[in-house]
This record gives C-alpha cells, structure tokens and sequence, in this order.
C-alpha cells in the first residue's frame, strides 16, 4: 500500500506518466497488491483460521490436559475418540440427522417460494405490488424474539413439543429469500422472453417452468446455499422448541456447553462435527457462496 | 398439464411470434386438433385470470408464512405482554393490563440488561464495521489467488453463534486459557474475561467481530467494485494521493452501503443471544456471576424460560421492538440530514 502511495506520480516526466497512469485511474481495482497488503491479509486470515484449526486442535486432546497452561498448540491422539463421545453421548449422532433433514426442507422449500415472489415482485405487474414488496423488507426488522411465545405455546397446544415440523414450518419461506430472488431476476431475466411465451399462449406455471427456472438457476443455486448456511445454524427458536431428546445441531451445542458431558475436549469435538459439513461447503462451493453475498449486497 | 391446453388458444400467434422457442408445444398442438366451439371463450377467460390471479398466488406463500409464524405471533405476543401468563400454569392466564411494562420500567436487571445491550453492541459494532472497510479496501487490490482471500474471510461465518462461542470460552478461560496464555507473553496481566465488566462485554463482542467481520467485507467490497473508476481518475488529476481518493472519493461512495450495514448490525446487536447465553456457561441466561453481560434477549429467554415468566418475556419482547423501531427512527433522520449536507 505504501509502496505503491510513493509512486503516484504527481510531477514526473512524461514518458513515465503515461505508463504510471493507468494504475492511478482505477485505484485499488487495477492496482497490484504491495507486500504491506498480503502481511495485512495473512493477519486476517490466521484471525479468522486459528479458533477453528485450535478447536480441531483441542478435540485431539483430553480434558486434562486442556486445563493445563501452556494451551496445547498441536494435534494429541484422541480426536476421534472425542468425536464418537460427542456424536453418542452429547447426541450429535442425531443431531446431525436432524439437521439435514431440517435444513434440507428449509432450503428446497424457500429456494422454491422465494423465486415465485422474487418473479412476481421482479417482473408481473399486480396491484399493490410496491407496498407488497416494501412490506417485505420490512419484515426484516422484526426480531425473532417477537414470535417465539406464541409459538412455543401453540406448540404445546398441539402437542408438537421436540418434533422437528415446529423449526421447520416458521422458515419455509423467507423474506431475504424472495428479495435476493426479485434483485436477480430484474435484470437476469429479459422481459422479452416472458412476453414470447406469453404470445405463445403459456399459462403462468409455464412461464415459471420454461422460461423462470432456467434463467433463475444461478441465484437458484447461491440462494440454496446462503439458506441452508442459514438453517444449519438457526439457534433462537430451535433451542426454545426442541430439547436434547431430539436436537438439531445447534440444540446439541448448546447442551454440550451447559454441562450436558462435562468434558472440554468432547465439547470442542462437538463443535467441530457440528461445524464440519458446513466447512465442507465453503470447500467446495466457497466460490459460489462469496459470489451470492457479494451479489445480494451491491443493492442494499 | 394444463398449458398445452391453452396453447391453443392463440395457435396462429404462437407459430410467427415465437418461432423455435417450444417448437414442441406448436406440434403437440396441432395433433390434438381444434378445440370444440364454445369452449374458447371459456379458455380465454381462463387464460386473462390467470394472468391477474397469478402474481397474487406466487408472492402467497411467503406472505402465508409470514402472517402465520410473524404477524400473528407478533400481535399474540402484545396480547400476552399484558396478561399475567406462567410456564406452569398455562390455562390460567388473567388480565393484567400494563402490569408488566411497569414491572420491568422499576426492575434494575431490565435496565442493566438494555445497557449491555446498548454497549456490547457498540463495542461489537463499530470496530467490526471499521476493520470490514480496511480489509474491504485491501481485498479490492490485485491479487494472487483473490477467491481464496476472500473465502477465508468468510470462513467465520459458517461457524454457527454455538459452536464459535464454545471455542471462545476456552480460548477466554482464566488459567489455561490461550488468550490470557498470549497476553502474559507479551508482559500483560491475565485478564478475568468471565467476571470483569468490560472483560466479559468484551470477550462476548470479540465473537461477534469475528464471526461477522469477513461477511460485512464482501457486502463493502461489492460496493467498493461498482465505484466508477473515472471518479478516481479525475480525483488522481486533480492530485489526491491514494489516502484521498480512499476518503473523498471511496468513503462517500459507500455511503449507502455503510447505512445498511449499520442498519442490519444494529437489528443483530439488538437481538445479541447466542453468544452471551454460551458464554456463560450452565447459568449462562443470567449473563454472568453480575449480569454484567445479560442482554436484552437473555434476559427475555431466562424470564420467560428459565423463570417461567412469559407474560414479561412478552413484554421484553415487545421493549425490544419498541427500542429497534426508534433507532431506525433516528438512523433515518441522521442519513436524511447526512445527504443533505452532502
């Protein structure tokens, strides 16, 4: 950054400003990174790194040995010990059933709503269209906390405590979906194309079959990702609606740190098995996933 | 099933207006002949109220969703706020008018519970937002193996609030503890992150940053990407170093975005639960041996919960609400002014 601050040419000769401009006129996007740069990120990146590498780290040790000084800062021999305590006895085993069964529904579900609204609000023409959508939005303010006692009390009315439709039903659908849907299908799907099928004679289902789907994949996609993200790790409700008999991940977690085996090594195993599937999916699909943020926030 | 149906309907148009487009729905047509008379009107009719219906049907399930598990509850949680209603007793509940309200308006712990609220967030906030426009700045350089970078950044944020939390407590532990370890390296006193005030609040923010900093980059950088690069330019011309074009040509630029993020951050930091609640351990709902970090919504989940109390929990709830919508009051009035400076 320096670096590159001192050369910025301000009275230079000619023949040098003419090749030094370029690099001023874009700032940052055409300019190369200096060393400053990448020591400044590597700090960032071991930030955001380390308490992940030191849980795997912790959930290869024991419990003794994790209350000892100095903190262990490499890998012991009992990872996968503490991994089968805390999938058996902290119910992770379960858990993470649970939790792809539920994240899995939440995903398809709003996946499938949201590009339906995110068309109709993008590109139909309907009466109260604008307020409906603003409506939308503003649904975002609205804390979860607003809803969880009337929630937990119908709940028991119906007899549903620690069934996993009470985590599922309330997100079947969500507001950022249907936004991040409309914001993406405004200027990914050209008008033109619905009006042709339109003149075709196709009934809206058609439209949405033939003409929505294809051009909303992409988003599609990311939006699925960005949801199960989302209902993988969804704690609030969750933890007031089901308990360790049948837990989703995040139940389970929070059993673990309450006392439920009072061993911070399986603990920290815990954490990992719970965090695992989803570090897999940054793995693979990491590239989608910052493309979908980056995408669903130049609007905001 | 029903489109080939009414693809009929307008047979000549579909071959001229769209050719190749389904070429197979033309054919289908075609072999199944014209339709009877009489019934084309009828199909027409069908075809122009589909057109009206069916916006309405495509935005229904997300507003059925929402009236269900939102609206309705919201309404139903005003309504218990003012009812005396006990976890133990659930049928019994009676009219207490606005008995809770003044309940918690006299109840220190409220109080305490609305000012850690307030300065966690803060301590969350704004340091988050600071650093997220730095690395912003750095990740919008040329770089090797950009994708990565910005991956990692981002990894924080697949951690879940329980899992990053659990970790934190063992890196915040008294003795043993990696943190307190580092800082006695460095010639610093351990600190007590579990007792102390702003120890604690702070050790509960740190989760917070780190969880949400990256995220907030890429929002930043997204932004940062669609600065028109001829603003820079000309600012180059008139001879603003790098320093200056950051802060009078990118700053102002991000202007809207930095509004919705302090928008979205202060929602989060308003509801602030997980991270507290874990931080604490087994009693972890009363935010500490003090409450010192007992926020707003640990202090609705323990009196509604843990206490029994959801009468009260409803009327925490609805505080909360009330506390968000004049922040975003005041947020709007201090952007309207802001652009009118501009």
């Amino acid at each position: 950054m320096t670096a590159t601050e001192l050369t910025t040419p301000q009275s230079s000769p000619p023949a040098k400003t003419r090749r030094e401009r370029p690099r001023v006129m874009g700032a940052g996007k055409q300019l190369h990174a200096g060393p400053l740069t990448y020591v400044v990120l590597t700090v960032f990146a071991l930030v955001s790194l380390a308490p992940l590498v030191w849980t795997a780290i912790a959930a290869s040790r024991t419990d003794r040995r994790l209350a000892e000084t100095p903190p262990p800062l490499w890998f012991g021999g009992n990872l996968f010990k503490n991994m089968e305590r805390a999938w058996e006895e902290g119910g992770l085993g379960t858990a993470m059933f649970n939790t792809i069964f539920v994240a899995g529904m939440i995903t398809i579900s709003t996946v499938l709503f949201a590009t339906l609204a995110g068309f109709a609000f993008a590109k139909l023409r309907f009466r109260f269209s604008g307020l409906l959508l603003m409506l939308t939005i503003g649904t975002m303010m609205i804390p979860p906390q607003l809803a969880v006692v009337p929630l937990y009390l119908w709940m028991a009315d119906l007899g549903w405590s620690n069934q996993l439709q009470t985590v599922i039903l309330p997100t079947l659908c969500t507001a950022f979906g249907t936004f991040f849907m409309r914001q993406y299908l405004l200027q990914a799907l050209p008008t033109e194309l619905i009006e042709a099928a339109r003149v075709d004679g196709a009934s809206s289902l058609r439209v949405v079959w033939h003409v929505v789907f294809p051009a909303a994949r992409p988003a599609m996609a990311v939006l699925g990702l960005l949801t199960f993200v989302f209902a993988w790790n969804d704690f609030l409700w969750p933890i007031i609606a089901l308990n360790q008999e049948n837990p989703t991940v995040q139940v389970a977690l929070n059993s673990l740190g309450t006392g439920y085996v009072p061993d911070q090594a399986v603990i920290m195993a815990g954490a990992l098995l719970g965090t695992l599937p989803l570090l897999i999916a940054f793995l693979l699909f990491g590239k989608q996933i910052v493309g979908g943020i980056m995408q669903g926030a130049v609007k905001g | 099933m029903t489109s080939p149906k009414q693809a009929l309907a307008h047979p000549a148009s579909s071959a001229d207006a769209a050719p190749g487009d389904q070429p197979g729905a033309a054919g289908r047509a075609q072999g199944r002949g014209t339709p009877p008379p009489g019934k084309d009107s009828w199909r027409s009719r069908l075809y122009r109220w589909d057109m009206k219906a069916s916006p309405y049907a495509f935005v229904a399930p997300f507003f059925i969703v929402f009236g269900a598990f939102s609206l309705v509850p919201l309404l139903y949680t005003a309504w218990y706020s003012l009812h005396n209603v006990q976890l133990s007793n659930l049928d019994g509940q009676t009219w207490t008018g606005l008995d809770n309200y003044q309940n918690l308006l006299s109840s220190d712990f409220f109080w305490n519970a609305l000012w850690n609220t307030f300065t966690i967030g803060v301590i969350s906030t704004v340091p988050q937002l600071l650093m997220a426009i730095g690395l912003a700045h750095l990740l919008n350089y040329k770089l090797r193996g950009s994708t990565v970078w910005r991956v990692v950044m981002l990894t924080p944020y697949a951690t879940s609030v329980a899992a990053a939390t659990l970790v934190f407590v063992l890196l915040y532990s008294w003795d043993g503890g990696m943190i307190n370890w580092l800082l006695e390296f460095v010639g610093i006193d351990p600190v007590n992150w579990r007792e102390s005030d702003w120890g604690s609040q702070f050790a509960v923010s740190s989760i917070v940053i780190w969880r949400w900093t990256g995220y907030n980059a890429l929002i930043y950088l997204a932004a940062m990407q669609a600065i028109p690069a001829d603003l820079y330019e000309s600012a180059a011309i008139d001879g603003a170093n790098r320093w200056q074009q950051f802060l009078h040509v990118t700053i102002p630029q991000l202007r809207p975005t930095i509004l919705f993020t302090v928008v979205v951050s202060t929602i989060g930091a308003t509801q602030l639960f997980g991270e507290p609640l874990l931080f604490g351990g087994v009693s972890g709902s009363k935010g500490g041996s003090e409450h010192q970090y007992q926020t707003l919504g640990l202090y609705m989940y323990d009196q509604g919960w843990i206490i029994g109390n959801l009468g009260k929990a409803s009327a925490i709830a609805w505080s909360m609400f009330l506390i968000l919508l004049i922040v975003a009051v005041i947020q709007l009035l201090v952007s309207r002014r802001l652009r009118k400076s501009q």
